[in-house]
């Protein structure tokens, strides 16, 4: 038979429970342009590219300002990261994995500018210079010419060397991979 | 006044303890030698640690570079050469990431989720601490653990530098499935993107998988404290057995979608290339892996009894054995669990062993309940090639010499 105090605690348990959390319980609906503000990766398909463009010869301007002291002149000998060459070097016993020996798309290259660097004021560059060291960085790889551009358009078609050369794990791409 | 300690009684005291010490047998322990008790220091706000231990992280900048000024430092390591147990102390809890550590105020802190999903939510740290929570004790590793052995074994290395990049803590916070609720559910997205609050923006693309998501957490508490900044305070993603990266700190945004979105860290980055020039890629599962960490690289053993001991995880689930060798790799001896193993968490294992004196080599293989055997050097290269940089789980041969000095080798 029940006490009078475990009948209580009952009835305040089943109290707790029939508070179930809501979408209303918790958060606000953010504004278009809140989420516009945020909104900066990129997709292969161009989805999330914003407005503008820029060309390789106002990329060097970029790169030179922005980007030489840590990658190099001109994508080598850096203290960082290489960025430029190094196409067909991949199955050898010392590969050396740039923009233009082993990234697939063109489009990671402006959505890490535009999330990651220059590193000391990531997010300090205008689209249109983002476009336009992205282009340089593709001249310097032999994937754009000296008289190049990209912009939102262009950008997505753009066919990186090593496009093929990734295996997706099945495990956790069997239906990203069937539907392509 | 009258009850202060005498201080002449106390000088008394220390005088006659040192010449105990001076009258001993050099190497005789007495208990004469036992410092006198005495009243100890105040009591404090926090728990420091004695005057007599040293632990510390390893800051490192690449394979083979390190140590290096904090500055430079891309991780730093977990000294497993120093720790006994199965649960990584918090502030030794290995560290890394990819353009520092950002300074946040919770209070001003906000999660967006949106995209494809029924309704678009911006969250507070309140909001979310209003949430039911769930806890568990999960290993994190690093994608890149492992990586000084892939090419050759540099005999100066300890555990700490060839396998610091894995911890085991205990992470509270919000079910994924929560806030997957919250926002009305979605049906349509297989994938989700997961963005820091870090000056690197570090954005990963997480497959919306069955287990992702009955086991995903948004956790803001690691052993029982708020996140420390260095592991994504406020607010970071947790998801058990999945390579760490994927784990996004600082968590400011979850984005749905139907394809992965290619950031640069699961395209240029934390993807292995093989033999061929081809990389694998979304090869997210942390394997089954093993280390000794005692007798390890640097230490010294001397014949007669050794006792064995070294951690054994798995991102498939539970280990269910570990087995050790103690001449390279020709026999295997059961090991023992020292507490119970829990899923996709390191465990302690230990077995007692009687050194000769001659020159060998000891190994660790563990099986997860997946039944994964964790490889051999060899068969593990013969099947990743030597390129990868990430994802290296062979088992780790420590060489004995004839002195009983204790070496990194590749087997």
């Amino acid at each position: 038979m029940r006490s009078p105090r475990a009948l209580a605690v009952g009835v305040l348990a089943a109290g707790m429970m029939s508070h179930q959390p809501h979408a209303q319980s918790f958060g606000r609906t953010p504004s278009a342009s809140e989420i516009a503000g945020w909104d900066i990766d990129v997709r292969p398909d161009g989805a999330g590219l914003p407005a503008g463009g820029g060309t390789v010869a106002q990329g060097r301007a970029v790169y030179d300002e922005n980007c030489a002291a840590c990658h190099g002149p001109e994508g080598r000998d850096g203290i960082r990261d290489r960025l430029a060459g190094g196409q067909g070097t991949l199955a050898s016993g010392q590969p050396i994995k740039t923009v233009g020996s082993y990234w697939p798309y063109a489009t990671t290259l402006f959505d890490y500018i535009r999330r990651a660097m220059p590193y000391q004021a990531p997010a300090s560059l205008s689209a249109d210079e983002t476009y336009a060291v992205s282009a340089y960085i593709l001249y310097l790889n032999g994937i754009l010419p000296a008289e190049g551009g990209l912009d939102r358009a262009s950008l997505p078609r753009v066919r990186m060397p090593n496009r093929d050369g990734f295996l997706p794990e099945r495990e956790f791409t069997a239906g990203w991979t069937a539907a392509r | 006044m009258s009850s202060a300690p005498p201080l002449g009684r106390r000088r008394l005291l220390a005088a006659s303890a040192t010449a105990g010490l001076t009258t001993s047998p050099a190497g005789a322990d007495t208990l004469a030698n036992v410092p006198a008790r005495e009243p100890g220091a105040p009591l404090s706000a926090r728990s420091e640690r004695s005057r007599f231990v040293e632990l510390g992280r390893v800051p490192e900048a690449a394979p083979g570079i390190r140590p290096v000024d904090p500055v430079d430092a891309i991780n730093s390591k977990t000294p497993f050469d120093r720790l006994v147990g199965s649960i990584t102390p918090t502030d030794l809890h290995y560290e890394r990431s990819h353009a520092g550590v950002p300074d946040l105020d919770p209070a001003k802190h906000r999660l967006l989720v949106h995209g494809l999903a029924a309704r678009s939510l911006v969250l507070t740290m309140d909001d979310i601490r209003a949430m039911p929570s769930v806890s568990r004790v999960a290993f994190l590793e690093c994608t890149g653990n492992g990586w000084e052995n892939w090419k050759a074994a540099d005999p100066t290395l300890t555990v700490q530098n060839t396998h610091g990049l894995v911890s085991t803590h205990e992470w509270t916070g919000v079910p994924l499935r929560f806030v997957i609720d919250l926002v009305g559910g979605v049906p349509s997205a297989t994938w989700m993107l997961a963005e820091g609050a870090d000056g690197a923006a570090v954005a990963r693309s997480i497959p919306l998988t069955e287990e992702i998501m009955a086991e995903g957490i948004l956790a803001y508490a690691q052993n029982g404290e708020p996140l420390r900044p260095a592991h994504g305070f406020p607010l970071r993603l947790f998801l058990p057995g999945l390579e760490g990266n994927l784990s996004i700190k600082w968590l400011r945004r979850l984005k749905f979608g139907d394809q992965p979105f290619m950031t640069r860290w699961e395209t240029a980055r934390y993807t292995q290339l093989q033999a061929d020039g081809r990389a694998r890629q979304f090869q997210l599962r942390q394997e089954v892996n093993s280390v000794i960490t005692a007798p390890s690289g640097m230490m010294r053993v001397r014949p007669g009894p050794v006792r064995i001991s070294g951690l054994a995880w798995s991102g498939h689930g539970r280990i269910v054995q570990v087995e050790v060798s103690t001449d390279g790799g020709a026999s295997w001896q059961a090991a023992r669990l020292t507490a119970p193993a829990l899923p996709k968490a390191q465990v302690r294992f230990e077995m007692d062993w009687v050194w000769a004196g001659a020159p060998t080599g000891i190994v660790s293989r563990a099986t997860d309940e997946m039944r994964n055997v964790q490889p051999d050097r060899a068969a593990f290269i013969a099947r990743t090639g030597t390129n990868a940089l990430f994802h290296y789980s062979a088992q780790q041969t420590w060489r004995i010499s004839a002195e009983g000095d204790v070496r990194n080798a590749l087997s």
